[in-house]
């Protein structure tokens, strides 16, 4: 008897491999996915928005069947100092109606509520099996091998997250430099539903979304995230890793700190810790990104190092899915002629610089380096929280116009005015 | 809920133990001859790694798996590979 080949081997069942199965399952291509975790979404974490334009193109209507906690109708953009914050507070009653803007998700119930819909649509899945590495045939991948058996495939999509082992072991990628990644830490605390609507006034299934930027990493290039559960608060830090070694950190200490802010504290408060993780998080943009396809081999999501944050969101499980479809879309293509030669599978990159993922990419690539300039974890945030101190504070002193105040602050912290144009500048082209 | 240590928050979570399987070795020669900063230290989120009597240790079966160790060693003295199919953390919220 000949050799079973699939059509496809998905590595990994996040939401960008059970999106690409899904897609594949719906073509009808006989499509395996393999998950290391004993279940779909034991080993995935999120700080959890999912902004679910482009999963509701896959599967339509898919909140009113998912695990999603909350729509998000708040969007906050919280700038921290030592002892200060200044927020911009977006609400909008537009958020709260299909098809949605953005849910609050955990990615241990979404992510195997999202496999479950691969496998309704026939994929088949292997939980609890670690891929060891590709199976190379005259230098193409024909396959994975995982407890030293093999098991092979026209092609492979290699969904395995920001590590990406495939990835490496395939030759596409070298060790992830520090300048590339950042360290997500997190916790999920648990709090009463009706505290979390009085705390951060929602009604019914609304939810709010903070980014926190500013001095919320002890000055350490990174930023913080605060979204609310249906009956949980998802509460962490991005801390950019070249900038943690340089300065020999803490992770753990940073993430206290945080939580023990002013600002912070009283929104956790009375909070019972349910779970801390962590996860690496790709930031290096379009410089960080490696082929895309080889000989039988597609990396998608996390792999691929899909992420971006220009400091009013962060996204990355919209790019996954993104990714996942045009990598499908160009197997499904492909499919017919037998033909997963690299020449052929780059139709899938093409794809993506067509499609939104690539597109955003692009748009935001400036938003990498500023993210990383260090007068804004400090510097700024001071100057802000001074200004600001001026003008609300009445001390029976004559007082001053907005500008001579600001000239004043300028001038007693550590900025140039050259600098502040600089970044201004930067800053409106990057974000 | 203030300054929890890592170890209280790690034992909150949920894990399938893989005994006698650890996945991260440490090549303590190599840590030794070549390493100048010992990132493992202070990066990894889950405190593994401590230095006990000169030596660089993990204590593995707390490890998030995130990788951020493996990114930030600089002289590849560890061997970090996910645990095995099936084991390690087990995320209920994620």
């Amino acid at each position: 008897m000949a050799e079973d080949i699939f059509d496809a081997i998905v590595v990994g069942a996040g939401v960008a491999g059970s999106s690409a199965a899904y897609r594949l399952a719906k073509a009808g291509l006989q499509v395996v996915l393999i998950e290391r975790g004993p279940f779909p979404g034991s080993k995935n974490l999120s700080g959890g928005v999912l902004y679910g334009r482009i999963l509701h193109e896959l599967i339509p209507n898919f909140w009113e069947t998912a695990p999603v906690e909350r729509a998000i109708t708040n969007q906050v953009v919280s700038f921290l100092s030592a002892d200060s914050s200044i927020n911009l507070d977006f609400k909008t009653e537009r958020f709260n109606q299909p098809p949605y803007n953005g849910f609050t998700v955990l990615r241990s119930k979404f992510d195997r509520w999202l496999a479950e819909q691969a496998e309704a649509a026939g994929a088949m899945l292997v939980p609890g099996i670690k891929v060891d590495g590709v199976v190379k045939r005259d230098g193409k991948v024909v396959g994975v091998s995982a407890d030293g058996e093999e098991m092979l495939a026209r092609v492979v999509i290699a969904a395995d997250g920001a590590n990406s082992f495939i990835a490496q072991q395939a030759g596409l990628r070298d060790q992830i430099p520090t300048a590339h990644a950042g360290v997500g830490v997190k916790e999920v605390i648990g709090l009463p539903r009706e505290v979390i609507e009085e705390r951060f006034h929602l009604s019914g299934n609304e939810g709010a979304a903070y980014n926190i930027v500013g001095y919320a990493t002890r000055g350490v290039p990174g930023g913080g995230f605060l979204y609310t559960n249906l009956d949980s608060i998802s509460i962490g830090l991005v801390i950019h890793l070249d900038a943690l070694v340089e300065r020999q950190l803490k992770p753990a200490e940073i993430f206290e700190d945080f939580l023990a802010h002013p600002m912070i504290a009283p929104l956790i408060k009375g909070g019972k810790l349910l779970e801390y993780g962590a996860h690496l998080v790709p930031e290096g943009g379009l410089k960080m990104m490696p082929p895309l396809a080889a000989d039988g081999l597609l990396l998608v999501g996390d792999a691929a190092g899909l992420g971006v944050n220009n400091g009013f969101v962060v996204r990355g499980m919209d790019l996954a899915i993104g990714s996942a479809l045009a990598a499908a879309n160009t197997v499904i293509k492909a499919h017919p002629d037998n033909d997963f030669s690299a020449a052929r599978l780059n139709a899938y990159p093409r794809r993506l610089k067509r499609s939104f993922v690539l597109q955003d990419m692009h748009t935001y690539a400036r938003a990498v380096d500023f993210m990383k300039n260090e007068r804004l974890f400090e510097a700024y945030p001071e100057l802000l929280a001074n200004v600001l101190t001026d003008i609300y504070r009445q001390e029976a002193l004559p007082k001053k116009n907005l500008v001579p105040t600001l000239l004043d602050n300028l001038k007693t912290s550590k900025i140039s005015l050259f600098n502040l144009v600089k970044d201004v500048l930067a800053g409106g082209r990057a974000v | 809920m203030n300054r929890l240590p890592v170890t209280e928050k790690l034992a909150v979570n949920k894990y399938e133990l893989d005994e006698g399987h650890p996945h991260i070795e440490v090549n303590e020669e190599v840590c030794r001859a070549k390493c100048a900063n010992l990132a493992c230290l202070y990066v990894c989120p889950a405190n593994v790694y401590s230095e006990q009597n000169g030596k660089i240790v993990a204590d593995w079966a707390g490890c998030l798996e995130c990788g951020t160790c493996k990114v930030a060693c600089p002289s590849d003295a560890l061997k970090w590979v996910y645990p095995r199919g099936g084991f390690g953390v087990i995320y209920r919220s994620g």
